[in-house]
């Protein structure tokens, strides 16, 4: 019986998502932070959306909650779409995708929902070079990955020793730093579109919670006053 | 408990009131996001926005017919005769001024219901009851079955209901008023954007 | 006003039934925390019908497009996101409710004579809930609302000779597909709604007829005033309970708001995380666990080490909660006056409850298992034992009259 209760203890509840036995890192990222999310629009664009789609998202939408005009949208943001109520929905043949990289890349709109924002900022930052692997990649969270690692340039090259990763060039190390900073923006940006909604969701919360309280003061007075009888 | 030890009647009769009102107060908040969402949805919205039409293609005479919101749009191109004859019909027209001032923008209430006169751009539903009446050239045989005098227009087969080349409506039909005007602007000398107002 | 009262009522049993079921039916004074929850659950039933009917609104029950109309409603639709958010929450809200609902019922002998008819269909409705939010969870079409239908509709296939034809008929199709999910919705939103609201009218009436029940488990209709025939220990239910349960209701809706505006999926206990990867049948994730309120019976599915027998310890799980009224066989209803045995049986099966609850969460190692198997051996032996536990147990005097 005690082995029991003790077990019980530790067996604290931990659903998290499978991260193939890595700690992930913390994205601290702020959907409030909007100079944060038009920059992660930006490497979104510039970077994902030439195999990634994520469909269920509007450039209209974004404009709006990123406070971007229809002309900066246009001229930032819409490099593939002429609309601005436009999804950002196209991408590139599946059948081409599943030839060059074994399988269909991902529709983003709910990856940040799905994978978990730390899990896609340890994702990032975790490319290193592997000779072994048929596009020379690999990554620490995502084994034999078939995404290469699009954003190398803004990181430098990796590699793994002892199963740490660390630079190629050490002349990277600023680089790198800055990359990390794009990959939080990144990934803030795919918070936001993974629920648009998070922002006024938070926002309407307190308000709903304040009114019950209110109401909460006269039922409770009602009910004191009708239980007197009984009292 | 007995029934008759209600000591502090207003105290009570004020509590059931004061809760009642805050309590219609939530209520009435909370049927707000029930009842927007039967607006239309972003994606809607969207698909309603304002659509370009590149109008240098169309001959005199001729109409082209475009969707906005799931509506047709006519775009006609009045000769310059067409125009001269729409005041000599002003005597046979329920509104022949323009007056309602629900069926065009300001832009379009002058004689020609138009920015450039030449350019006629309706929304092609009747105002009767939701019928797209069909254009009938001057010249076309038809004409003359429709009104003796017809200097062309729309003719809504549904219930007969007539209009001249501006849209406006003859008098003794169904339709109660001049065909609407949608709001529109031109982008260029050839471009037209329907949906939006300059 | 009153003349179209008058008028409704020659015509309308109007207040023959506001009388019967709230001026003028007598609760017991004594009711505590513990009876919030059943208006509580019917709230949530109003809830989850009309957020329902708003989101049927704009789903598509279509394999191609009911992911993306999910998306659509929780980006596109105006307020789309709070309604889903409100069904969504709101059907993990639904099981909290019921399950405190139930405990309280064998906290204080609820189901006893004569209330077992009460308890009958209160059990009813319990599983028809269980097969409305297992028909819903289908309808988002991710990877856990495919797998975890698959995995729960191939318990059909352990049943002998038929199974295998069953499971088929149930499914439409070889696999969990379009045709499963079109029925699916059918069910979700007309069938089981249905007799969910009659059920909980029968429930009313039923629990009406009888009278309720009470913490002491004491019977206040023995007690009545010899002039008026009032239950000296009764009050009438409006306005004394309706304007409690406000109260009630009030703090409820606080705790719901703060879920839904703050953490809606409840670090994956009320949405999951894997069910935003839309699904793929020819890929199945990692670990599929149902969501919390069935991982207690998917528990004990999982700790018997044979298909065939593992679903019936699973059916038998159930359909043993049914047998109470006649298993408890104490002199008295409520715990108050009974004596350590149940108290300490009780404490055992709230613990292998929970403790099912959480082994049907997580994957299954050599250890969990041997858990799983100790807590459904005494979750079975609460109610098995029950019959012999009971009649020896110390219990002590029931008061004439309930106590404040």
């Amino acid at each position: 019986m005690k082995r029991v209760i003790l077990t019980l203890i530790f067996l604290i509840p931990n659903i998290s998502v499978a991260s193939g036995g890595v700690q992930l890192q913390h994205a601290n990222n702020d959907i409030r932070d909007k100079g944060s999310l038009q920059q992660g629009a930006k490497l979104f664009v510039n970077y994902c959306i030439g195999c990634h789609t994520a469909k269920y998202m509007r450039y209209q939408r974004i404009g709006k909650d990123l406070g971007l005009t229809n002309a900066e949208l246009q001229d930032n943001l819409m490099f593939s779409a002429e609309k601005v109520g436009e999804t950002l929905d196209i991408a590139m043949d599946k059948d081409d995708a599943k030839k060059w990289f074994g399988v269909n890349p991902p529709d983003l709109s709910v990856i940040a929902r799905a994978r978990g924002t730390d899990w896609l900022y340890t994702y990032l930052l975790s490319f290193y070079l592997d000779p072994s692997r048929p596009n020379g990649i690999n990554n620490l969270v995502f084994k034999d990955v078939g995404m290469p690692h699009v954003l190398w340039e803004r990181q430098g090259w990796q590699k793994l020793v002892d199963n740490k990763l660390e630079l190629v060039n050490k002349e990277d190390e600023a680089k790198a730093k800055q990359y990390r900073q794009d990959v939080r923006n990144l990934v803030n940006f795919l918070d936001y579109v993974g629920e648009p909604a998070k922002v006024a969701r938070y926002d309407l919360g307190w308000k709903v919670i304040f009114y019950l309280a209110i109401f909460f003061i006269f039922a409770y007075a009602l009910k004191k006053e009708y239980w007197r009888d009984i009292h | 408990m007995t029934d008759n030890v209600v000591e502090d009647n207003s105290r009570r009769r004020f509590l059931v009131a004061a809760t009642s009102v805050v309590g219609a107060i939530g209520a009435g908040f909370v049927a707000v996001p029930f009842l927007t969402s039967f607006s239309p949805s972003a994606k809607a919205q969207a698909a309603g926005a304002p659509v370009e039409v590149d109008i240098s293609k169309i001959e005199e005479g001729q109409r082209l017919t475009v969707e906005w919101r799931g509506k047709p749009i006519w775009i006609v191109k009045r000769s310059e005769q067409a125009l001269q004859e729409l005041s000599s019909l002003n005597g046979k027209l329920r509104d022949p001024n323009s007056e309602v001032i629900s069926q065009q923008p300001d832009y379009a209430k002058n004689a020609e219901r138009s920015i450039k006169p030449e350019y006629l751009v309706l929304i092609g539903i009747c105002t009767h009851l939701g019928c797209s009446p069909s254009y009938v050239e001057a010249d076309n045989p038809i004409g003359s079955t429709i009104d003796p005098d017809w200097k062309g227009g729309f003719f809504c087969p549904c219930h007969g209901s007539k209009f001249d080349l501006a849209g406006r409506v003859y008098q003794s039909v169904p339709a109660p008023t001049n065909l609407v005007v949608p709001p529109y602007t031109y982008l260029s000398d050839t471009r037209i954007l329907i949906g939006a107002t300059a | 006003m009153n003349k179209m009262l008058d008028w409704v009522d020659s015509r309308f049993p109007l207040m023959s039934l506001w009388n019967e079921h709230l001026a003028k039916y007598y609760a017991p004074k004594n009711f505590n925390f513990w009876y919030y929850f059943g208006s509580l659950a019917l709230l949530v039933l109003i809830l989850q019908i009309v957020t329902g009917i708003f989101l049927t609104m704009n789903y598509k029950p279509d394999a191609e497009l009911a992911f993306g109309s999910v998306e659509y409603i929780m980006r596109d639709v105006n307020y789309g996101w709070l309604i889903r958010y409100m069904h969504a929450v709101g059907a993990s809200f639904f099981f909290v409710v019921v399950y405190l609902h139930m405990f309280r019922g064998l906290m204080y002998g609820s189901y006893r004579k004569p209330r077992e008819l009460v308890w009958l269909i209160g059990m009813f409705i319990y599983v028809c809930l269980m097969a409305e939010a297992f028909l819903g969870y289908l309808l988002p079409w991710g990877q856990m609302s495919y797998w975890g239908a698959q995995v729960i509709i191939s318990l059909f296939g352990a049943i002998p000779y038929v199974g295998e034809d069953l499971a088929l008929w149930i499914r439409g199709d070889y696999v969990i597909a379009d045709a499963t999910l079109n029925r699916f919705f059918a069910f979700h939103v007309i069938l089981v709604p249905l007799i969910l609201l009659v059920l909980v009218v029968l429930h009313i009436i039923a629990l009406h007829e009888v009278g309720s029940n009470n913490p002491d488990g004491v019977e206040i209709k023995k007690n009545k005033d010899p002039k008026t025939g009032i239950p000296v220990d009764g009050i009438p239910f409006h306005p004394y309970y309706s304007v409690k349960d406000i109260v009630g209701v009030t703090v409820f809706l606080m705790l719901f708001a703060g879920v839904i505006f703050y953490a809606p999926e409840f670090g994956g206990y009320f949405i999951e995380a894997n069910n935003f990867f839309p699904a793929d049948p020819l890929k199945t994730p990692e670990h599929i666990a149902p969501l919390w309120y069935f991982t207690p019976f998917y528990a004990i599915l999982r700790a018997i080490p044979d298909k065939l027998m593992g679903v019936m310890a699973m059916g038998a799980a159930i359909v043993i909660l049914f047998a109470l009224p006649w298993l408890d066989r104490s002199p008295v209803k409520s715990i108050r006056y009974k004596g350590w045995i149940y108290k300490f049986a009780l404490t055992l099966f709230v613990i292998s409850f929970f403790g099912l609850c959480y082994l049907g969460m997580v994957g299954p190692t050599p250890v969990k298992t041997l858990l799983a198997q100790i807590f459904s051996f005494i979750y079975f032996a609460f109610f098995l034992l029950m019959p012999w536990y009971s009649t020896i147990d110390k219990t002590k005097p029931v008061p004439e009259r309930v106590t404040d």
